[in-house]
C-alpha cells in the first residue's frame, strides 16, 4: 500500500535578506534539505525541532502555499508538486490549521467554517451552516458561532481555525501548533479529538513543541535539525531514548 | 468542551459604587470644562472679526442675506448639475478604479497589455493637474469632430473627471489590497479557494474596508473638484454664482455656493462614518480582544 503522502528528496531554499549595503553575498539559506517522509493513511507523524528548524515550512509546501526547489511531493502516489497539477483541487483535499491561525477578521467565526463548503464544495447554504455548527460544537464553540475572530480568546481562535480545517472533510490534515494556546484540559479535548478524526480514517501530520502532545497522538515521530529529518521512530524511541547526540540536547533542553 | 456557566448574581460592592460616582463626576467636570473653553473660543474669534475694521464692508460684501436670496434659484440649478456630475463620475470611477486596482494584481497572461496600459495610465493621470486635463479633454475632443461623441460642456467636463479620478481611485484600491496581509490569502487558498475567490471574498473586503476613509476623502474631493467643469463653460454651481456676482462687487453668491457644497460633502463624511460603525468596523476598542477601555 502506498502512503497517503511522501515527500521524496524535497528542497526548500530562501533567499538571503537582501543586506543593504553589504557586498558580501550571502548564500540562500536551505530550511528543507533532501527530506523524505512517508505518512501512511490513518496514521499521525509529529515534527519536533527547534524554533526555525523548518517545521512550518514543510507544511506549507505539502499544503502547496510555496514551491519546492527540488523533489517530489506524493499525495496517493500522485506528485502534487507538479506545476501542471490543479494545485486548488489539491489544497481542497488537505485541512491547514496555521501556526497564527489566519482566521479572516471580516466574516463571523461560522462564515469562516463555511467559506470552503459553499465556494470550493459548492454546499448550499442550510447545509454547510449546519455542518459548521456540528463541527463548532465538536470543538466546543457553538457559543461563538456569531462572535467575530477579534471577540475571540487566542484558545477560542485556536477552535475556531481547528474547526476551519476540519469542516469539509479533508483526507490529511496538517496541523501547525494546535496546541500552542490552550489550557491542559483543552489540548486534552483536542487530542480526544484528533484520536476521533483519525478513528474516522483521517491521516495527520503535525507540528509540535509539546512532547506530551507527540508522545500521545504520535504514531511517529520526526526529529527536524539543520532542514533534514536528523532522527524518526515511535515515539517511545525518539523522545525516550533518543540515539543521536543532537536529538538528546534538544530534549534535554526541554526537560529543563 | 466549554461553554459558559451561568453567572452568579451581582450587586456592586461599596468600592465598586464609590468609583462609578466618581467617573460620573469627572465627566461632568470633562462636559462643563469643554462648554467654558468652547464659549471661550467662540467669543474671541466673533469679537476679532467683527471687531475687525473692515467688518462692516466685508459683511455687506460678502454675506448680504437679499443678494444671497437673488443668487440661490441660479445657484441651486447650478449645484445639480454638480450633484448629477458627482454620482455619475463618481460611480464610474469608484467602478473602474476597482477594476484598474484588480487587474494589477492578476497573473493571467493574456491581459498583459492591458496591465501595461493600466499602470501607463494611472502614472499619467496622477501626474497632471485636473484642470489640464479638463482643458485637454474639453477643448482638444471636439477638435477631432468624432460624430459620435457629445460635445456638450458638462459631458467632457465630466469626463476629464472621471479620467482623473479613476486613477487615484485605483491607487487607493491598489494601497487596500495590498494592506491585506499575505498570511490571509494563504489562509484562503489553504482551503482550496481559486485566486479569484480569494480575492473576492477574503481580499477586497478587507481591502475596502481599511481604505474607506481615503476612498471617502476622494469622493468628497470629486464633488468638489466637479465645480472646475465651470471652465469649460458648462454652468454649474461655482459658474452660477460667478454670473451673479458680475458688476455687483457682492460676492456674497460665492459663500452661498461654498455652504451648498459643505452641505452635501458634509453628510457624505458622517454617513461613512455611521455605515462603518453599523458594519462593526469602526468597533471601539473595548469590544475587541486585547483591546480595552484605557485609562
Ligand atoms: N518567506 C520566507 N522568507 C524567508 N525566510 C523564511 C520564510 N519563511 C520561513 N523562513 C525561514 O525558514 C526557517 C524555518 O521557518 P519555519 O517557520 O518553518 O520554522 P519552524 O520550525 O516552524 O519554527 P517555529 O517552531 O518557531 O514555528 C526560519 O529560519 C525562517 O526565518
Ligand atoms: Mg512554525
Amino acid at each position: 500500500m502506498t502512503a497517503l503522502l511522501s515527500l521524496r528528496g524535497v528542497r526548500k531554499t530562501y533567499p538571503a535578506p537582501a543586506a543593504a549595503r553589504s557586498r558580501v553575498r550571502e548564500q540562500a539559506r536551505v530550511v528543507l534539505d533532501d527530506i523524505d517522509l512517508d505518512v501512511d493513511r490513518h496514521r499521525c507523524v509529529v515534527l519536533i525541532g527547534a524554533s526555525g528548524s523548518g517545521k512550518s515550512t514543510l507544511l506549507r509546501v505539502v499544503n502547496l502555499l510555496d514551491e519546492i526547489d527540488d523533489g517530489q511531493i506524493l499525495l496517493d502516489g500522485q506528485d502534487v508538486a507538479d506545476p501542471r497539477l490543479d494545485a486548488n483541487a489539491v489544497r481542497a483535499r488537505m485541512g491547514m490549521v496555521f501556526q497564527a491561525y489566519n482566521l479572516f477578521p471580516h466574516m463571523r467565526v461560522l462564515d469562516n467554517v463555511t467559506l470552503a463548503l459553499r465556494l470550493v464544495h459548492r454546499r448550499p447554504r442550510e447545509e454547510a451552516d449546519a455542518a459548521a455548527v456540528e463541527m463548532l460544537r465538536r470543538v466546543g464553540l457553538a457559543h461563538k458561532a456569531t462572535a467575530y475572530p477579534d471577540q475571540l480568546s487566542g484558545g477560542e481562535q485556536q477552535r475556531a481555525a481547528i474547526a476551519r480545517a476540519l469542516v469539509h472533510g479533508p483526507e490529511l490534515l496538517l496541523l501547525d501548533e494546535v496546541t500552542s494556546a490552550l489550557d491542559p484540559e483543552l489540548v486534552g479535548e483536542v487530542l480526544d479529538l484528533l484520536a476521533e478524526l483519525r478513528g474516522e480514517g483521517r491521516t495527520m501530520l503535525v507540528a509540535t513543541h509539546e512532547m506530551g502532545f507527540a508522545r500521545r497522538v504520535a504514531d511517529e515521530v520526526c526529529y527536524l535539525h539543520d532542514g533534514q529529518v536528523h532522527e524518526r521512530g515511535t515515539p517511545e524511541q525518539v523522545l525516550g531514548d533518543p540515539q543521536r547526540e543532537r536529538t538528546r540536547a534538544f530534549l534535554s533542553r526541554l526537560a529543563s | 468542551m466549554s461553554d459558559t456557566a451561568e453567572a452568579r448574581p451581582w450587586s456592586p460592592s461599596p468600592l465598586a459604587l464609590e468609583r462609578a460616582a466618581f467617573r460620573r463626576a469627572q465627566r461632568r467636570r470633562s462636559g462643563l470644562v469643554a462648554l467654558v473653553s468652547t464659549a471661550l473660543v467662540v467669543t474671541a474669534v466673533v469679537l476679532v472679526v467683527v471687531g475687525a475694521p473692515g467688518w462692516e464692508r466685508a459683511r455687506t460684501a460678502f454675506f448680504d442675506p437679499e443678494n444671497a436670496w437673488a443668487a440661490l434659484p441660479a445657484i441651486l440649478e447650478g449645484l445639480w448639475l454638480n450633484l448629477r456630475v458627482w454620482v455619475i463620475a463618481g460611480t464610474v470611477g469608484t467602478l473602474l478604479g476597482l477594476g484598474l486596482a484588480i487587474l494589477r494584481t492578476s497573473r493571467i497572461p493574456a491581459l498583459f497589455p492591458v496591465r501595461a496600459l493600466a499602470i501607463g495610465y494611472i502614472d499619467l493621470f496622477r501626474g497632471v493637474p485636473v484642470l489640464l486635463v479638463l482643458y485637454l479633454v474639453g477643448f482638444a475632443l471636439p477638435a477631432l469632430r468624432l460624430e459620435w461623441l457629445p460635445t456638450s460642456s458638462a459631458f467632457l467636463g465630466a469626463l476629464a473627471i472621471v479620467l482623473t479620478y479613476t486613477a487615484y481611485l485605483a491607487e487607493v484600491f491598489r494601497a487596500g489590497i495590498e494592506s491585506v496581509h499575505p498570511s490571509q490569502v494563504a489562509a484562503a487558498r489553504s482551503l482550496g479557494l481559486s485566486r479569484a475567490q480569494s480575492m473576492r471574498t477574503v481580499v477586497l473586503p478587507q481591502a475596502v474596508r481599511n481604505v474607506t476613509a481615503p476612498l471617502a476623502n476622494n469622493l468628497i474631493s470629486l464633488q468638489k473638484d466637479s465645480g472646475l467643469i465651470s471652465v469649460l463653460g458648462a454652468v454649474d454651481a461655482i459658474r452660477a454664482a460667478q454670473i451673479a456676482t458680475t458688476g455687483t462687487y457682492n460676492f456674497t453668491p460665492y459663500v452661498v455656493a461654498g455652504l451648498l457644497f459643505f452641505l452635501v460633502s458634509f453628510p457624505l463624511t458622517r454617513a461613512v462614518d455611521a455605515y462603518q460603525r453599523r458594519r462593526g468596523w469602526g468597533r471601539s476598542l473595548a469590544t475587541v480582544t486585547g483591546g480595552g477601555d484605557i485609562r
